[in-house]
């Protein structure tokens, strides 16, 4: 069996129209709506007074620890879906290897999960 | 396609069936679209309506009969708005991203089947396929909130997402005990696999009897994963309460502060069909999909009048939640996903996979595809 593509075809087609779609939204705007930018019109909002500084900050350090942990954790349901779907199909014998490899896999994650929490990496105060 | 020799004629002229077969799929994807969209305008209306219900209001009631049209002259009004471009905006990636969250909302509903044999594409990775696409999401977002070059679009958006990445993972595990009991990431898979009846719909499994006493043990996981699937749908989609990036008191409307006229409209529109997407999903994992509670649905109309009823149901569900809950504050949001959620979603997946391998009756186990 190979690797048969045009069942992703409608998707790309789909993909075509509704950027056409979005584009023509702001076209559309483009054309139509009046264009009169002054200078307070298109300076950065803020409540009521002129910006102090640039916008692009430091910021928490939370942002970062909280998708490394994410890209840990989708990771690990990537892995799970092909396990997911086959286990029902297997011998039971294999089955049962293959639930136990699993639980294996899960508890050195729940390991590593268990040090974040105890470390604080979940806390946000 | 097989590169064969078949042609059709149309005006005198032999065109190769290909052409045909992207004109079909060219006006059913259309044709999927215009349903999207004048769903979601009176979608739109009913979210405000029941909105102003829970408080005692009439909520649009002007344009048209019970403000039925008010969707309709709202879009206009946003097509008639100037565009603002902030001047430190980039300007290319500030344009994108509403266009990015637009297209990326609308594409994922190639995958989703309407009923028997109502879908685009039918993938035999349909629910990866949703999954990664809603992944994506985030991109539009964080990059709207980092082109405005602006306070409140910036901590917007970094809330954003932080917020969804977060609740993703919960979102995974979950999908992950329904793929087990069902063996398949075909989404019409997943739907057969709960054909029967709302016993075997995978939100409702407590009642199938028959499995007795496996099913209490079952039910009470896959409720317990409903349950979740919806309240991280709700922080997913940054729908109240746990709107915090829009939170208007403190962030104004967080990443969409320097949206204004069609850009905005497009944030807006790939906002609401994420919702109806969750909506869907929902629908198809847990609550039978296109199947009526009594009994399976074959006919494709009936299926898809089945299937659009329950996405009503499921987004008045989602209008409630946002009129009568309470907003979340950040720190809570977090611990509420990275403590409760992710390890109690984790059990679950454990624990489905022992019934599966140990417990499942022979006869039961239902091989997809």
């Amino acid at each position: 069996m190979g690797l048969d593509l045009t069942d992703y075809l409608p998707i790309v087609i789909f993909f075509a129209i509704a950027l056409v779609m979005g584009a023509g939204f702001l076209i559309a705007a483009w054309v139509v709506a009046p264009k009169s930018p002054d200078k307070e019109k298109v300076s950065a909002y803020e409540c009521g007074f002129n910006a102090f500084d640039d916008a692009r900050m430091k910021f928490d350090v939370r942002f970062y620890l909280v998708s490394i942990l994410f890209i840990i954790f989708d990771l690990e349901v990537a892995f799970l879906f092909p396990w997911a779907i086959t286990l029902t199909d297997m011998p039971t014998e294999t089955a049962q290897f293959a639930f136990w490899s699993m639980m294996a896999f899960l508890g050195v994650l729940t390991v590593g999960f268990i040090y974040e929490w105890k470390k604080g990496a979940l806390e946000w105060e | 396609m097989s590169p064969d020799l078949d042609y059709i004629a149309w005006f005198g002229i032999d065109w190769p069936v290909e052409v045909e077969w992207a004109l079909v799929k060219t006006g059913q994807i259309l044709a999927i679209m215009i349903l999207l969209l004048i769903s979601l305008a009176f979608l739109l209306l009913f979210d405000r309506k029941v909105w102003a219900a829970v408080q005692l209001r009439k909520g649009p009631n002007v344009v048209g009969p019970f403000g039925l049209l008010q969707s309709f002259a709202d879009f206009f009004k946003f097509v008639f708005k100037e565009i603002v471009i902030p001047a430190g905006a980039n300007k290319t990636v500030f344009i994108l991203a509403p266009l990015i969250t637009f297209v990326l909302a609308f594409v994922a509903w190639a995958a989703v089947p309407w009923g028997p044999g109502i879908v685009i594409a039918d993938l035999n990775v349909g629910i990866l396929y949703l999954f990664a696409i809603s992944s994506l999401g985030v991109y539009g977002i964080i990059m709207g909130g980092w082109a405005s070059n602006s306070k409140y679009p910036f901590l917007g958006g970094l809330r954003s997402a932080a917020q969804m990445v977060s609740y993703e993972v919960s979102i995974g595990f979950i999908i992950i005990t329904v793929l087990l009991l069902v063996g398949s990431l075909n989404l019409t898979d997943i739907v057969d696999a709960q054909r029967e009846g709302i016993w075997m719909w995978h939100g409702f499994r407590l009642f199938n009897v028959q499995e007795f006493p496996s099913n209490l043990l079952v039910g009470a996981i896959m409720l317990a994963m409903l349950v979740m699937f919806f309240v991280s749908a709700l922080a997913e989609t940054n729908r109240p309460p746990f709107d915090l990036p829009e939170a208007e008191s403190e962030l104004v409307a967080g990443y969409q502060v320097e949206y204004s006229s069609t850009p905005y409209l497009l944030f807006m529109i790939g906002e609401y069909l994420n919702i109806v997407l969750m909506c869907a999903m929902t629908t198809i994992l847990f609550l039978g999909g296109w199947h009526l509670p009594w009994g399976p649905v074959d006919h494709p109309a009936l299926g898809m009048l089945v299937f659009y009823v329950k996405l009503w149901i499921m987004f008045f569900m989602f209008a409630m939640v946002k009129a009568i809950v309470p907003r979340y504050r950040y720190d809570q949001l977090m611990r509420l996903g990275w403590k409760i959620f992710l390890p109690t979603s984790l059990v679950a997946v454990a624990a489905i996979a022992y019934y599966v391998t140990f417990m499942q009756p022979a006869a039961a186990i239902t091989a997809g595809g």
